[in-house]
């Protein structure tokens, strides 16, 4: 064990959670005022229903012994992550129960990037129904095909299978961009089918309530990325600090080429367009963050910032609700930083691939599209199904009055403002006192 | 007696309250409006949707006033409030019938 990797991982995991609540504020800006409540509790809601799935059986299955093809790990291998308890139990320096937390983050937080899509029409339980059975059925196998690395020993022989793609295709995915952004991006697109759009979509339903709010929950999302990329190297080394670097510039330069965009299409740079390139760049980088350099990494973001600013005007164009646009930023941004890396890659950076534009011919990059073609068509096919199930099961919408009423009073008793305290409600203590002073006058 | 009713652009409150402070009113009523004129609104725009927002926030200053001062009064407001772009505001008078004061049950001028 190297305890500084092992403080590194932690803290990694600490900052990934961070963006889980960072999340919900960045989608609860965007809301309506009247559910704001709702969308900071479907993300809420995630981090208690996979959080525990995952140490029931999540952890095992996309990391458990392989049972077949990299499919999927053994279900019940490591049930209640017991096995782990012991200090023997180490990935490579760390030891496993900190690869175990850091890696529930991310179950925890792609099922919250899909509530962004179903925005003020889902009702609560069937959508913690649903993010249990997605997390099961979709995001545990996609992680194990993703991160579950072949065990090998020193002279290269494969003791134990991991998943399909990070070992048989070899597509380069660091930290996530096919098992976080493009499943995730797909299950929002497949849910916004089942649901369909708001009763007031698209007249009433574009304008943020608390851009600051928004502006909040990007910097978190930021900030905690740093443990979500360069966590992802599980050493503090070389690797993490490349990731890191990458991780900001990137950022920096997809926010820019949102704003670019914008500039020239409608006439100002939107607050709410820099907090969205943020986050563009974000999961664009994310994939490719350990295998290019920093220059590739500015490239990336600078193609992926303005490719989802126009991303998310198609939901106008064929007419789907996806209403915070995880369609837009997380899959459309998850395909671009997944398939760039097919031509980005450079073998001076950690991962050691040539991609096209650096020599490598189109090997890796038909490596990258297969991988991104597969969790596509599986996330959106699977989460289809159960969400036509939940629809069926326990019905997934709200009511229409319900709709108008606001999502947060009708599903959770509560509203997120109040202004003016007591002001307007009548006094019992003086009521007696004024009807006598009325008696008084016209006696 | 007469009452001023000011619809004015919340920037310039400050403004029209020490003008009127000048001129010796001594109370007024300030409250939230929202409204347009013939200038209609604006138009916002979010991630390339644009959103139109007709009822634009105003603010208005209600005054009570004898009919000796009335004038005096709408000049003040009108002067303090103005600007180059349009959305300034509109300033009405109408008649009032009554006036009671709450504490002392004065009425009429004594009222004001």
């Amino acid at each position: 064990m190297n305890s500084g990797d092992t403080a590194w991982v932690l803290v990694s995991a600490a900052l990934v959670m961070l963006m889980t609540p960072g999340l919900a504020f960045f989608y609860g800006g965007m809301v309506r005022s009247r559910g704001v409540l709702n969308m900071l509790m479907m993300s809420l809601g995630s981090m208690g229903v996979v959080g525990v799935l995952w140490v029931l059986i999540g952890y095992s299955t996309a990391f458990g012994s392989d049972v077949g093809l990299g499919l999927l790990g053994s279900p019940t291998e490591f049930f209640g992550l017991s096995p782990l308890l012991s200090g023997e139990q180490l990935s490579d320096t760390v030891p496993t129960m900190a690869f175990a937390a850091f890696q529930a983050m991310f179950a925890i937080l792609t099922v919250s990037l899909i509530s962004g899509a179903v925005a003020d029409r889902a009702r609560f339980g069937p959508w913690l129904l649903f993010a249990g059975l997605w997390a099961v059925v979709v995001y545990f196998p996609v992680a194990h095909w993703v991160f579950a690395f072949d065990e090998t020993d020193n002279a290269g022989a494969v003791l134990a299978q991991g998943g399909w793609i990070a070992n048989r295709l070899a597509a380069v995915d660091f930290a996530g961009g096919t098992a976080v952004h493009i499943n995730a991006g797909a299950a929002a697109l497949a849910l916004v089918l089942v649901l369909g759009k708001r009763a007031d979509w698209p007249q009433e339903t574009g304008k943020p309530h608390n851009l600051p709010l928004v502006v909040l929950g990007a910097g978190l999302l930021w900030f905690g990325w740093f443990g979500f990329n360069a966590g992802s190297a599980l050493a503090a080394d070389t690797t993490a600090a490349v990731v890191l670097m990458n991780t900001l510039v990137a950022t920096g330069a997809s926010m820019l080429g949102w704003l670019v965009v914008e500039r020239i299409r409608d006439g100002h740079a939107t607050t709410l367009g820099a907090a969205s390139g943020i986050v563009a760049g974000l999961v664009a980088i994310t994939p490719a963050c350990s295998s290019v350099t920093p220059i590739g990494a500015i490239a990336i973001g600078a193609v992926t910032g303005p490719l989802c600013a126009l991303a998310i005007s198609l939901k106008y164009r064929f007419g789907y609700d996806d209403s915070l646009d995880v369609v837009g930023v997380h899959l459309v941004g998850g395909l671009a930083g997944t398939v760039l890396v097919g031509l980005f890659a450079s073998s001076a950076a950690p991962e050691e691939v040539d991609g096209l534009f650096y020599g490598g011919g189109v090997d890796q990059l038909w490596r990258q599209v297969v991988g991104a073609i597969a969790v596509f068509v599986y996330s959106f096919v699977l989460s289809l199904l159960l969400a036509w199930l939940v629809r069926a099961t326990t019905g997934f919408r709200i009511r229409p009055d319900d709709e108008k009423e606001g999502v947060d009073e009708t599903q959770h008793a509560e509203t997120a403002y109040h202004f003016g305290d007591g002001r307007g409600s009548a006094s019992a203590f003086r009521a007696p006192d004024v009807a006598r002073a009325l008696e008084r006058t016209h006696s | 007696m007469k009452l001023v009713t000011a619809i004015v652009a919340p920037s310039t409150l400050g403004d029209v309250k020490a003008a009127l402070e000048r001129l010796g009113v001594l109370g007024m009523t300030v409250s939230d409006a929202q409204g347009y004129g013939r200038q209609k609104g604006h138009t916002e725009v979010y991630r390339g949707a644009q959103h139109p927002v007709d009822l634009i926030d105003k603010l208005r200053v209600e005054v009570l006033t004898d009919e000796a001062t009335v004038d005096t009064v709408v000049d003040g407001v009108v002067a303090a409030a103005r600007s180059e772009r349009a959305g300034s505001g509109k300033v009405w008078v109408t008649p009032v019938e009554a006036v009671v004061r709450v504490r002392t049950g004065e009425t009429g001028d004594a009222a004001l």
